[in-house]
């Protein structure tokens, strides 16, 4: 009847939990939604969005402009203004009354001076930022075309009389060859804050929910009940959260790398210096569901909890949006909180090719973070 | 059945406070090895407490209490490996099948038991791929009790494993009980049915409030009242309404 002879293993007892809880939480819908369908929705809405890496103006034509001028076959060449056709002047007066293109033009040859040609320029007070750039976009081209009509001029003067009218040289350029760029797309800025999505709701929302669920249904005090040591019971669990988040992760960066072209400067080992910033990201939110699931009095308190520390994060680190244009309070509160530096490591791993070390700043602060937060855990957790 | 006189499990002096209110107010009693003992008593008595103490899963404000020649104080793991504990309430992982919770069992207490063996053991063979929480109660209880058998126990706990269940799940409970004595397991139990304690246990101690009125086998319990004068108010008939009950609905498991 006995057994005690054998040496009994806390690793054996811990991975039959991890086992265990990788089974349930692949059949949890929950799970799933938070941590794959959630992420690879926003990839697909945002990492869509225009990938144009300028600014485009739309210019829409008054009737009667003559397309054989030289003015308009310079505009209709610049990258970033797009000549809206295809409608009645009328309807284009209109949408330049609601702002929805920026400027309205007519260009036509002088009858008096051929050579001359004459723009009509009307913009609206609702895109007084867009149109003035229009405006001196056309402008620039004029210049140019005056100066190059300037340059044609001089060479018909006779040799000794140059000098007079070109006076001294303003200014010279001299142009480096081009610097190698990649575009930065859409998604370079979207995937990492998606991960940086994924990890924080599973660790704050999962770990919160189960552990509250485990304890409340009494799992916890029946594996108690067992020879097993309560630290290898947490243990069990997390690395299960964490291998199941990792998995998730190289589902979210295989997708956006294949299907939106996802920059991973040095390939495999970019993707895997994300990875385990990701685990590391994992670990320290993990513990901010611990201490979630210590203090909820009862189970509806938890997604407020969670709440309260998972929205503000989505909101004002970057993951969405851009926290660049904040004003400096935010931009400081932004500066504090973890997802920020999770997200910016991220960012410059995968576009920069950054290694840990050169993100260690970053690595730092989210440490930090998981020093004070496990801390308070181990101070609040409950065990029954 | 022979029941050595050998003390499997000995309290002394068991006391147990919580913040105002004293659960167990030094209880002493032995357990031998082999028997069925129950520990009866109404609701509130002490019986989880005294039970949950000597499983090591709640702490005692004093007392002695030694299991199988081990102090609960020094080593609750080693005693946690040669006893199985079936908890008046307990839950199992979530959304993992019966198969799944016997080897997450099995891995929790480093043995290799079949899970079907396991199943077939408490009448759940067929119900393998069942979630727990879609078995029925009776169902439950035989479930958790399947998994205080995985690491062979020399003590099994049974806190109210009959409680709310219909009197055929009853007595096929009970069956299994003295099943798992025969197998040389010592049982504990708690229960507050009286016609289940007399079938089952050999000996039982009669907890309220805290303390231990009466402890002896049930027939000495009886012929002891019955000495001292005790008349029943109506002479019993041969049979009782269980009885009429059983023989018109059967005794088999109910596949609730």
């Amino acid at each position: 009847m006995s057994n005690e002879n054998k040496k009994y293993s806390q690793l054996r007892a811990m991975l039959a939990i991890t086992k265990g809880s990788l089974r349930a939480m692949r059949r949890s819908p929950s799970a799933v939604v938070f941590t794959i369908a959630f992420p690879m929705i926003f990839i697909v809405v945002f990492g869509g969005m225009s990938n144009r890496g300028g600014v485009m103006f739309d210019v829409g034509l008054y009737d009667k402009t003559d397309t054989t001028t030289h003015l308009f076959q310079a505009l209709s060449h610049v990258e970033n203004i797009r000549i809206v056709s295809g409608t009645s002047q009328d309807s284009l007066i209109g949408l330049l009354k609601r702002g929805k293109i920026d400027a309205m033009i007519r260009i036509e040859k002088d009858p008096a001076a051929p050579s001359n040609e004459i723009v009509t320029f009307s913009t609206s007070t609702v895109t007084q930022q867009n149109g003035p750039i229009v405006k001196s976009i056309i402008k620039s081209i004029i210049y140019a075309f005056d100066s190059s009509y300037i340059k044609m001029s001089q060479m018909y003067i006779p040799a000794g009389q140059k000098s007079m009218m070109m006076g001294p040289p303003t200014a010279e350029i001299r142009e480096t060859p081009p610097i190698n760029g990649r575009e930065y797309k859409a998604i370079d800025f979207v995937l990492p804050g998606m991960l940086g999505f994924s990890l924080m709701s599973a660790g704050v929302f999962g770990t919160a929910f189960v552990f509250f669920s485990l304890r409340q249904t009494l799992v916890l005090k029946r594996f108690f009940a067992t020879p097993i040591q309560r630290t290898y019971i947490v243990l069990g669990e997390g690395i299960s959260r964490v291998l199941f988040q990792m998995i998730t992760a190289v589902i979210i960066i295989l997708f956006g790398k294949f299907i939106y072209g996802f920059t991973l400067l040095h390939g495999v080992s970019t993707a895997l210096t994300m990875i385990t910033l990701a685990g590391m990201g994992l670990i320290v939110f993990m513990g901010f569901g611990f201490v979630v699931s210590s203090v909820a009095p009862n189970e509806s308190v938890i997604p407020v909890l969670a709440n309260i520390i998972t929205l503000p994060q989505f909101l004002l680190s970057g993951t969405f949006f851009s926290a660049d244009s904040f004003p400096p309070w935010l931009k400081a509160i932004s500066n504090i909180l973890p997802l920020t530096h999770l997200n910016t490591a991220m960012r410059k791993v995968a576009f920069d090719g950054a290694s840990l070390i050169d993100v260690g700043s970053e690595v730092l602060i989210v440490f930090i973070w998981g020093i004070v937060i496990y801390a308070l855990a181990i101070k609040v957790f409950k065990w029954e | 059945m022979s029941i050595s006189k050998n003390a499997i499990i000995s309290v002394r002096n068991l006391v147990k406070q919580y913040d105002s209110l004293t659960a167990v107010k030094g209880v002493s009693f032995d357990v031998y090895e082999g028997e069925i003992f129950g520990l009866l008593g109404p609701n509130g008595a002490g019986k989880t407490t005294t039970l949950e103490i000597i499983e090591t899963l709640r702490q005692k404000t004093s007392g002695e209490i030694i299991v199988d020649g081990l102090d609960v104080d020094k080593s609750p793991n080693e005693i946690k490996k040669i006893i199985g504990v079936q908890l008046q309430a307990a839950g199992y992982y979530p959304l993992l099948n019966l198969n799944e919770l016997i080897k997450q069992f099995c891995g929790l207490y480093n043995t290799d038991a079949d899970p079907s063996a396991m199943l077939k053991l408490v009448g759940l063979e067929d119900k393998a791929k069942a979630q727990y929480k879609k078995l029925s109660g009776g169902q439950k209880q035989r479930f958790s009790i399947a998994t205080t058998l995985i690491n062979k126990p020399k003590i099994v706990f049974l806190d109210e494993p009959t409680t709310g269940l219909d009197p055929q799940a009853r007595r096929n409970l009970w069956d299994l009980i003295r099943e798992i004595r025969s197998k040389g397991a010592t049982v504990i139990i708690t229960t507050h049915y009286m016609d289940e304690a007399e079938q089952l246990c050999d000996r039982v101690a009669i907890v309220e409030q805290g303390e231990i009125m009466a402890l002896d086998s049930p027939d000495n319990l009886i012929d002891k009242l019955v000495s001292s004068g005790f008349e029943r108010k109506k002479e019993v008939k041969k049979a009782n309404l269980e009885d009429v009950f059983l023989n018109l609905t059967g005794h088999e498991y109910r596949n609730e």
